[in-house]
């Protein structure tokens, strides 16, 4: 191989795409190092702040892809106050001085202020593509400096961030020789939107594939714009709500019926049931089907449209579809891949939607079944152990049960048997997620079998130290652990520290671990970074180290401290 | 929700009425007015301390089950009342997942010198609706109050939740199920008790759990 000349070895490089296999050619020799870095052109950081801005470009000069994740996961759930941190700003501001050439960027909550948006829509000719997922911090004011400023947009993608919304002139904002948006979501704004402008946009955007509308855009508009973009792959609804007897609906059913292509269908933010016939044609076709914000179907009309999804791989829907309904899934769609089951009622105990008898039915019926997030009042062992049986390919598998302690309602014990077969079936699974009465138990079972699990969730489970350490001493490819109120401390956490520097971060709040015992890991591995994140009156001095913390999150970094952490994070 | 925690109260002492059965607060019809550990409960008026957390969004002010200082870890292994966790369950987007539109209704306070608005979609039960009007109304309610009074202990001034319904008659809140009320309330009123002397006092609750 060295007698390769360097384009060569490049060209053979630019076929090795996956991140991890990139890694390990630059680790070859020197001079394989060398091609990789100048070559390399898409990078993950899975931790913005693993690493700064200013290492990032000078060892990857060639930048033209970035990604990167900021808040924990548990960010999502409130548990982590504003402002933590996960700033955009200083990535933009250091790669517009060096002139690199960004044309494609996915944020995941990560702090997006419309000035971070509006340096990088002036900063980067070629910038093509812009991912927002559970971001916050802007205006509809920065997207419109992304539409007026970036010529060659070909997507923008907003999935379920937090933006303040100035009303709708943004739409307007992109120029009239833009025509090569081939992705537009916008389905998470709450305001109103400029519907000529929109509708202008779409006319004009032969490549535009996929196309998710927010609440405000009405539906003889959705009508006007299928007109447009008969290519459509991927449509969200806006507003779905119309009279089925009038013209306007003939019209839309009119439409949709010529949108063959349609493999992807999401939206119906607001629904009237009796209008759902019309998308009837595109459903033998779809591959995606997205009707977790549709409040509006009951079970009945969601088994109907389900009924002819005989081509379903992924299916997100509300818990309302009952057990039942996930019977019909069950019978229909042979090919499912991925199954999730949000809560339509998160605090009602009375509303028993879904229960382990519906998931039982989809493992049966599913065999390719592999990706599951599957919210539900209750679940027993025997259930989980058929599911095992059912369906061992599982990769993800995330199940909530709405009482986080509760036992198994038939036999009453903890659930630890049923994820104990879990574990012990797939032997791919990579992300679990546990709920219910559990005891160490599970966490044996865990650590004992679970050895590709590369995320772990667990609340309100365990009963000791030794729970947490068959987890981190079991599962090697371990890379985050996200614990909350569960009774481990300090014993667990300090047993071996070299773990962390093997994982990208560790959560743990609610827990046993006290600020001592997080000092002395700060103090031993300065590779780590441990912050705790104090809400409370007191400051870092009057907390003894004795005193249990709230909050802790720990990750490894090469960079050290981070410098904009606010008061309430203390950075040990 | 609460059924785990609420006690009977005792019909009557010996031989006389029990003033505390009638004694009108904010709280469902029938339901107890203890928990479990004794302390007065959603229908008397506790402080900010004793907020139950909706998670609708802000974690500052509340720690995780609504009670200053406890220690949390032990708190965790008690049965766990859903409403009360923050952070639980883990669904990011719920509120936008529920119920399409908002519903605003404006209420009014007997003694307030300005009106609310509360968007009765964020709610699901009637407990979390009151708890939610017992926060706002908290502050300038207690102010009312001689300085020595303690912030949980609001005796003697008690509110009356109501509301006016799609007919325009003034109807006591509670008596329906959740979702009938939603529909046809058009704005609330928090009536001070002594103008409801003559009222009957709460029936039993509806058959149907608190939301319907």
């Amino acid at each position: 191989m060295n007698y390769f000349p360097d384009e060569v070895l490049e060209h053979v490089f630019d076929f090795i795409t996956s991140h991890k296999d990139r890694n390990s050619v630059s680790l070859v020799c020197k001079s394989w190092y060398k091609i990789e870095k100048y070559s390399r052109q898409r990078v993950f950081i899975g931790n913005c702040y693993s690493i700064s801005p200013e290492r990032l470009i000078a060892r990857f000069p060639g930048l033209k892809s970035l990604t990167l994740k900021g808040k924990p996961h548990f960010a999502d759930f409130n548990l982590v106050p504003d402002d933590w941190g996960g700033f955009l700003y200083p990535w933009i501001k250091a790669m517009a001085r060096s002139r690199i050439g960004l044309e494609e960027l996915r944020l995941k909550r990560m702090v997006v202020s419309d000035e971070s948006l509006e340096l990088l829509s002036k900063s980067f000719p070629n910038f093509k593509s812009l991912v927002l997922v559970s971001c916050e911090g802007f205006t509809t004011d920065g997207l419109a400096a992304v539409a007026a400023n970036c010529r060659l947009l070909r997507e923008l993608d907003l999935q379920e961030n937090e933006v303040e919304d100035h009303r709708g002139h943004w739409l307007s904002c992109f120029p009239e020789n833009c025509t090569s948006l081939v992705l537009l979501n916008f389905a998470c704004l709450k305001g109103e939107i400029n519907l000529a402008s929109l509708e202008r946009l779409v006319a004009r955007s032969p490549n535009l594939k996929s196309l998710r509308l927010n609440r405000a855009v009405p539906f003889d508009t959705l009508q006007r714009l299928l007109m447009r973009a008969p290519q459509l792959v991927d449509l969200g609804t806006g507003s779905y709500v119309h009279d089925p007897y009038s013209e306007a609906y003939n019209k839309l059913k009119a439409a949709i019926q010529s949108c063959n292509s349609i493999r992807s269908l999401s939206g119906f933010l607001e629904v009237a049931p009796r209008c759902m016939s019309a998308v009837y044609p595109v459903c033998e076709n779809l591959t995606f089907l997205n009707l977790s914000y549709a409040a509006g179907l009951q079970s009945i009309e969601l088994t109907k449209l389900i009924q002819y999804c005989r081509k379903l791989q992924r299916l997100w829907i509300l818990d309302c579809i009952g057990d039942k309904g996930l019977g019909v899934v069950a019978s229909t769609c042979k090919e499912l891949q991925e199954l999730r089951v949000f809560p339509s009622d998160p605090f009602d105990a009375g509303n028993a939607a879904v229960t382990e008898e519906g998931l039982v039915l989809v493992s049966a019926g599913c065999p390719k079944l592999n990706s599951l997030l599957y919210f539900c009042q209750q679940m027993t062992n025997a259930a989980l152990i058929t599911v095992a049986k059912n369906c061992t390919n599982f990769i993800r598998f995330r199940l909530c049960i709405l009482d986080p302690i509760k036992p198994d309602p038939v036999t009453n014990q903890p659930l630890d048997e049923g994820f104990g077969a879990i574990v012990r079936s797939c032997k791919g699974l990579k992300r679990l997620s546990l709920s219910g009465l559990l005891t160490d138990q599970v966490f044996y079972y865990i650590g004992m079998h679970a050895k590709q699990l590369e995320m772990l969730s667990i609340a309100f489970a365990g009963d000791s130290d030794k729970g947490m350490l068959y987890v981190l001493n079991g599962c090697k490819k371990l890379r985050k652990l996200e614990i909350r109120d569960c009774p481990f401390g300090d014993a667990a956490l300090l047993e071996d520290m070299g773990k962390y520097e093997t994982m990208r971060s560790l959560w743990m709040s609610s827990c046993e671990v006290t600020l001592g015992a997080c000092k002395t890991l700060a103090k031993k591995m300065p590779s780590l970074n441990v912050e705790i994140i104090n809400e409370s009156e007191q400051t870092e001095f009057n907390l003894e180290d004795r005193q249990k913390v709230d909050k802790m999150y720990l990750y490894r970094t090469v960079v050290g401290h981070r410098k904009d952490a606010p008061e309430f994070v203390w950075l040990l | 929700m609460s059924s785990e925690n609420g006690k009977l109260l005792p019909e009557t002492d010996a031989g006389g009425l029990n003033f505390e059965a009638t004694e009108l607060t904010l709280g469902l019809p029938g339901e107890s007015r203890v928990t479990s550990d004794g302390v007065a409960k959603l229908g008397s008026k506790r402080g900010f301390s004793e907020t139950v957390d909706l998670s609708l969004g802000d974690n500052k002010n509340t720690n995780k089950f609504g009670q200053s200082q406890i220690d949390v870890p032990e708190a965790a292994k008690s049965p766990v009342s859903k409403a009360q966790v923050v952070g639980w369950p883990p669904v990011r987007g719920y509120a936008k997942r529920r119920t399409k539109s908002c519903k605003y209704v404006k209420v009014a306070v007997d003694g307030a010198p300005y009106l609310r608005k509360v968007d009765l979609e964020m709610y699901n039960t009637y407990q979390q609706l009151l708890t939610s009007l017992e926060d706002m109304f908290s502050c300038f309610t207690i102010r009312n109050y001689l300085s020595d009074k303690k912030l949980d202990q609001v005796n003697g001034i008690e509110y009356v939740p109501t509301y006016e319904d799609k007919d325009g008659d003034w109807m006591l809140v509670g008596d329906v199920p959740w979702q009938m009320f939603v529909e046809s309330c058009k704005r609330l009123r928090l009536m001070k008790s002594s103008e409801a002397v003559g009222l009957a006092a709460p029936r039993t609750p509806p058959k149907c759990s608190s939301a319907s």
